[in-house]
């Protein structure tokens, strides 16, 4: 009797099977997002095993390791010089890409009439952002390398990167940009303020946090780029860390040489290269996120 | 430039020419793109009295009130034609720089629009930006502006904080505090309440009545109650961006020239 109520009340619908569809497709997506979380651990857990088997059967020392340049003998081999060569890539490379990056930016989204070679150069922009690295490394070893003849310095190898995230850091300055309320330009230019003012005292402050975790973001993805500086022709073992007009070897470039070496030994290194690497990169992130929580309510 | 023009009238002559005309509209067109936004306005605003512009949706009053300190300019398919006074000088004249008008013309918004800045920068933002002399105490520019805006004795003690902190009345009000820091000689509010609940309406409505008393005020409002209670002059605006009557409120509301008007204002229409 009462199924003969319920199917008044509710028709006859049949949901299960409508329910099995929802549940299936949840265990595709699940399965599908929970893939790269495990190829990632995998890779991490594979990584921290080299590098604990170089430190408990190979002996390495990790206070030698972090204080010493590269040697030919891995015995005496530290990461310390590639440490740096990266630090000052990392400098330097922030220094252009912040201040052309950001520049654009503004200049697009704040000052550019709606016009179309504006359109142009945006939708440009984003191309420019799927280059692959190694082109910029081409360009670079073309122009400043050969060109210039500046042969294979730091300096160019912070060319290539900048030349490489600035896009990515244009694209999200005017994602932050934009999303600074017109109502708070208008309060100010409301008030007597002129353009300049307003940027300087109300948007840039509004859009900061934004600005900076898109360019750290962008850093670290600097950071662990291989292809522009072994373009830039930096495929060696630097035992001394660089200045900025030294020829130099950075963290990825170094593991990418170590990985190549016949001795075992210096695969360890390698794998031990690469967790401080990836100490850099989380760091970074971990910058980038924290910037973002901190700021991202006070809008 | 609009300053200088300006400067000598705007302070001495306040009290001895109360009902001076400050802006008057002529043949006032504006355009967004092909679509004519105002009809050939004409309109004189008296001095230190509350002007109210009422209309349905889409009439144009808000776009009147935007031509008045010029804020159409940000907006690129906007164009204006004929000319607007402002003691006797156009101001879409090409010698007058809008940023310059806008520190005699002050605005507060629809949606309370307080920077994510201190309240104290919020409201010491206009006397920063137009450069004040070092004479001018600063402290005691944002306290009078605060206290004018009925809203020093709710921050007194947290002057630090964020305007954001705020809730939505009191940022309306930061917002008026704003607007009157620098001393403008008219402010232009654009449906100031229209966002805030009714205790924090009445609040922003006694505060105009008061702003009056020093400023000559042009508030655009939905609220055709809100235009009876604080208004000494009223414009009524109907679709297609006409000016269909404006006169003393009193006379508007209870004896309107128009049906249309009428028709509108009992609700029948709009």
């Amino acid at each position: 009797m009462s199924t003969k109520i319920d199917d008044e009340l509710f028709g006859s619908a049949d949901l299960q099977w409508e329910k099995l569809k929802n549940k299936l497709f949840l265990g595709i997506c699940f399965t599908a997002s929970l893939f790269g979380v495990v190829v990632l651990v995998f890779l991490l857990a594979d990584v921290a095993y080299e590098a604990g088997i170089g430190i408990v059967e190979f002996d390495i020392n990790i206070g030698q390791f972090l204080t010493e340049g590269g040697r030919r003998d891995p015995e005496d081999a530290g990461f310390y010089a590639a440490i740096v060569a990266s630090v000052w890539l990392m400098a330097l490379t922030a220094v252009m890409a912040f201040v052309v990056g950001v520049g654009s930016a503004i200049y697009l989204e704040e000052y550019a009439p709606d016009t179309r070679i504006t359109r142009l150069i945006e939708a440009n922009l984003a191309n420019l952002a799927g280059v692959p690295s190694v082109v910029y490394g081409l360009l670079v070893l073309a122009a400043v390398v050969n060109g210039f003849g500046t042969g294979s310095i730091l300096l160019a190898g912070a060319i290539a990167l900048a030349l490489l995230i600035v896009p990515i850091i244009i694209v999200s300055t005017q994602e932050a940009l934009r999303a600074v309320p017109d109502g708070l330009r208008n309060g100010s230019y409301a008030t007597g303020a002129t353009q300049w003012q307003t940027i300087r005292q109300v948007v840039l402050p509004a859009a900061i946090p934004g600005i900076l975790t898109g360019t750290i973001l962008a850093l670290a993805r600097a950071i662990g780029e291989t292809a522009p500086l072994i373009m830039v022709g930096i495929l060696f073992t630097a035992r001394r860390p660089p200045g900025p007009l030294d020829s130099f070897s950075a963290m990825p470039s170094q593991i990418y040489v170590w990985a190549a070496q016949p001795q075992p030994h210096f695969h360890h290194l390698a794998a031990l290269g690469i967790v401080v690497l990836l100490a850099f990169m989380l760091t970074m992130n971990a910058v980038a996120v924290f910037l973002r929580n901190r700021y991202e309510r006070e809008l | 430039m609009i300053q200088t023009a300006t400067e000598t009238e705007s302070c001495d002559n306040r009290s001895t020419r109360p009902d001076e005309t400050v802006l008057r509209a002529s043949d006032l067109n504006v355009y967004y793109g092909d679509d004519r936004a105002l009809r050939s306005i004409d309109m004189a605003i008296p001095e230190r009295k509350v002007t109210a512009l009422i209309g349905p949706s889409g009439c144009g009053k808000s776009t009147f009130l935007r031509s008045i300190n010029r804020m159409n300019d940000l907006i690129d398919v906007a164009r204006v034609e004929g000319e607007l006074y402002f003691h006797g000088k156009n101001v879409y004249d090409d010698d007058v720089d809008p940023v310059a008008l806008r520190r005699k013309i002050g605005m507060v918004f629809q949606k309370p629009n307080p920077f994510p800045k201190s309240i104290f920068d919020n409201v010491a933002y206009g006397l920063e930006v137009q450069g004040t002399t070092d004479d001018v105490d600063i402290d005691e520019r944002v306290e009078r502006a605060l206290k004018n805006a009925a809203l020093w004795n709710e921050v007194e003690d947290r002057l630090d904080e964020s305007g954001l902190e705020l809730s939505g009345g009191q940022q309306q009000r930061l917002c008026i505090a704003r607007a009157i820091a620098p001393d403008p000689e008219v402010i232009l509010m654009d449906e100031p309440a229209s966002a805030l609940d009714p205790v924090a309406t009445s609040k922003v409505e006694d505060l105009i009545e008061e702003l009056a008393e020093e400023y000559t005020v042009v508030i655009v409002t939905h609220n055709m109650q809100q235009a009876a209670r604080i208004s000494n002059k009223t414009a009524v605006f109907l679709t297609g961006g006409e000016l269909v009557e404006f006169g003393d409120t009193n006379e508007i509301f209870e004896n309107p020239d128009h049906d249309r008007v009428e028709d509108y204002i009992t609700g029948k229409f709009g």
